[in-house]
């Protein structure tokens, strides 16, 4: 056969296949249909929120001149981790060939998506003037690339988004058609996505580490520990869902990739915590200029300890969850696992997000220091993006589901059918 | 969750059923959709409802106006009777908006003597009034910091001291923007909000900048602010000299900072900190003129600049008698 007819049923069939996927995708239990209201409920909560956010000015936060980045900006680091955590499950799939992972991957690819659309929203936020976005654009706007880091993260989270879609969409595709995908389609965005999943990660660290009047930031481990910590959140994340699948739908995958995701899951935290304490150490014995964020985030300084109680939940959390994770009851009994995942998860966000964000400015470059928790407000919105982004995770996940155990896949008369247009 | 069989029948119906909706079941769940589709639309149509409120406040010229270096005079002429009428409409006061460039062959420096500056404060009101900051919050592109005498370290000093000054064992160290030679503020600005001008001044395009307060992130001198909210001004207290680049009233959601008073130094005026100085600690100049006074301190007293280390390389210097 020549490949013209081919294209053309691809023409006429993708944009029905993604029409069929989305139809069955809103198909579902009573369960189902709950959950995605109450999503859509806390989504039209955190959208009414911000709403009143930019009628009201960004003073309805709790954020001010000194600390003035908060939970949105926290938000948005915990994300992105979430998504190159959700690839790097790429890594043993592909380079290892191991067939089971497979399973795995199309999810983790799946979190990825839902997470990148998380970061934009919780960028979008942050943003005073979210009327002038267009100014980000190339083209139209002024986009001061190469020199800002900002817009090197534009471009590697935008990008990010495009691949996954491309090699979710493909292999769907390719399984709903019944046909075996052609390793050239994608194959190399595979890869790809590998590196790319490291550089947004890279990127966004370097959005900070970058600050030289922000000793805190100003640290070249910084990069290197929030790979560490994505390879902890992201696999930990898919772990989860695929509990979730397995009792909601009985989409299964075998233990293999389970037990490799907690193999990662082990190094990657020790490295992190490994990191964290020799980070700890170089600052709090020379006492350098890191040392006053530091003490102020871990003890408290003059008396201010706004931080202290966040930082220690999220140390324990992150401990208690990884001895969790050593403990042979981590492979074999699934309710350990669950909540040794919820822990880490927790305790990364914590970490990541109120735990790297905030000490960057307390005390401010003048050493004032102001605190910051954030308002109701700030919670709205930042549940209202975590509402939305599961709400994309379901739909995805749904799909997923429907087109691997043959819920949907193409009828014979309906590819002559296009062929025949 | 209960749901191990999910819903078998509906989406294998659904799926045989797929192409040919006149069937009962499909209907009647498209129609159910249809209504939550709907229902869901209708409630983010209310749930965003408070922006209605503020797209009043932005006209589509507005939107649409483009970056600061790229309007033509005509445009910019427009910009400003625009901007001038705004302000006479929401703060009832009559201002005049110019456009003041920088004099070819200057570049602005300052200087403070540490040994004379008493922390009187008397600089970070004048900015306060001169550059029509909000009242409530007490705004000021100046803070001053008490140190305890025998150190520079900025750890152990105050910025909310109260009482007589100066106190015998301390100093007064004010800050405000340096200017930098080499802004980390601008490099970052994904938009190329902000600039620095031919004489030295760090400037930012207020209706051009997204508000992402990266560059406040970045200043390693506490010199950047955001508007929080719009700005309150009586209409009496509006200093009605205005330039569309330094002390024009600011919109909302965007950063503003210390300009050196471009709208009065560009027009061979003193900055407004430094008249409001009763101790003379403040000097400004030229420093390409070789017979300023700001010169002259440069090349004769022991001269420091803050947080070396940075090399951020600001235009602003400190120094003892
Ligand atoms: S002091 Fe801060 S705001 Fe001023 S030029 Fe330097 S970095 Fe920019
Ligand atoms: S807040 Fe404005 S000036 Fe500052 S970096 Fe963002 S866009 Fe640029």
């Amino acid at each position: 056969m020549s490949s013209t007819p081919l294209k053309q049923s691809a023409i006429t069939s993708y944009p029905r296949f993604i029409g069929r996927a989305l139809w069955l995708a809103t198909e579902g239990s009573f369960a189902f249909y709950a959950w995605m209201t109450a999503l859509t409920a806390v989504s039209l909560v955190g959208a009414n929120a911000w709403a009143n956010q930019v009628a009201g000015g960004m003073i309805t936060t709790n954020m001010t001149d000194h600390v003035s980045w908060g939970l949105y900006i926290a938000n948005f680091t915990f994300c992105v981790g979430l998504a190159a955590g959700g690839v790097m499950m790429v890594i043993p799939a592909y380079l290892y060939d191991d067939e089971e992972m497979h399973k795995v991957v199309i999810i983790g690819e799946a979190v990825a998506i839902a997470a990148i659309v998380m970061c934009t929203l919780s960028v979008v936020v942050d943003l005073g003037r979210p009327d002038r976005f267009w100014h980000l654009i190339p083209g139209i706007g002024k986009f001061n690339w190469p020199i800002s880091m900002l817009t090197w993260d534009v471009i590697v989270l935008n990008g990010y988004l495009m691949i996954n879609l491309h090699v979710v969409g493909y292999l769907l595709y390719m399984r709903y058609l019944g046909r075996k995908p052609n390793g050239w389609w994608y194959l190399p965005f595979v890869f790809l996505s590998i590196f790319w999943a490291i550089s947004i990660h890279t990127v966004t660290a370097f959005l900070y580490c970058g600050l030289g009047g922000r000793p805190f930031w100003n640290s070249a481990l910084l990069a290197p520990r929030f790979l560490a910590s994505a390879f902890v959140s992201g696999p930990a994340f898919i772990i989860l869902v695929m509990r979730i699948l397995r009792v909601t739908t009985g989409y299964t995958a075998p233990l293999g990739p389970a037990r490799t995701l907690i193999q990662i899951i082990r190094v990657a935290m020790t490295i992190n915590l490994l990191m964290l304490v020799s980070e700890i150490f170089t600052v709090l014995y020379t006492g350098s200029a890191h040392a006053a964020p530091l003490n102020y985030l871990f003890f408290g300084d003059h008396g201010k300890t706004g931080l202290v109680p966040w930082i220690w939940t999220a140390i324990g959390m992150n401990l208690i969850g990884t001895a969790l994770f050593f403990t042979p009851a981590a492979l074999e009994r699934s309710q350990i696992r669950v909540l040794a995942c919820l822990l880490v998860i927790v305790g990364i966000w914590i970490e990541k997000g109120m735990g790297l964000i905030i000490p960057g400015f307390i005390p401010s470059t003048l050493h004032e220091i102001v605190e910051y928790s954030p308002s109701l407000l700030e919670w709205k919105v930042v549940a209202g993006i975590w509402g939305l982004g599961l709400i994309i995770l379901t739909l995805s996940l749904k799909l997923i589901v429907n087109v691997f155990t043959s819920r949907m896949h193409v009828e014979e008369n309906q590819i002559s059918e296009s062929l025949n247009h | 969750m209960t749901n191990i069989e999910p819903n078998q029948s509906a989406d294998s119906q659904a799926s045989t059923h797929g192409d040919s909706p006149g069937t009962d079941p499909f209907t009647r769940r498209a129609a159910i959709k249809g209504a939550f589709a709907t229902l869901g639309a209708a409630a983010f149509v209310a749930a965003v409802s408070p922006l209605r409120q503020a797209a009043k406040n932005t006209s589509a010229v507005e939107f649409m106006q483009q970056h600061y270096t790229e309007l033509s005079p005509e445009q910019k002429a427009t910009v400003i009777a625009r901007l001038e009428a705004e302000t006479k409409e929401k703060y009832g006061a009559d201002v005049t908006i110019a456009d003041d460039r920088p004099i070819p062959g200057t570049k602005f420096v300052y200087a403070i003597n540490l040994s004379v500056c008493n922390g009187n404060g008397k600089c970070v009101e004048a900015c306060h009034r001169e550059n029509n900051h909000d009242r409530s919050t007490n705004q000021s592109y100046i803070r001053v910091i008490e140190m305890p005498k025998g150190t520079m370290d900025m750890e152990k000093g105050s910025t909310t001291y109260a009482g007589v000054v100066p106190r015998e064992d301390k100093f007064y160290l004010p800050v405000q923007c340096q200017q930098c030679d080499e802004p980390p503020c601008v490099d970052v600005c994904p938009v190329k909000a902000t600039w620095k001008e031919e004489d030295g001044i760090v400037v930012v395009d207020y209706n051009w900048c997204i508000g992402c307060r990266y560059c406040e992130a970045a200043c390693p001198y506490h010199a950047r602010r955001f508007n929080w909210k719009q700005a309150e001004v009586p209409a009496d207290e509006i200093n009605p000299d205005q330039s569309y680049l330094s002390n024009r009233v600011r919109p909302v959601g965007v950063v503003e900072k210390c300009t050196y008073c471009l709208h009065r130094t560009r027009r061979g005026r003193l900055p407004a900190c430094l008249e409001a100085c009763p101790t003379g600690a403040r000097v400004f100049g030229n420093i390409l003129d070789k017979n300023s006074n700001i010169r002259w301190i440069l090349e004769n007293k022991r001269v420091y600049i803050l947080k070396e280390e940075l090399g951020t390389k600001p235009a602003f210097f400190y120094y003892f008698d």
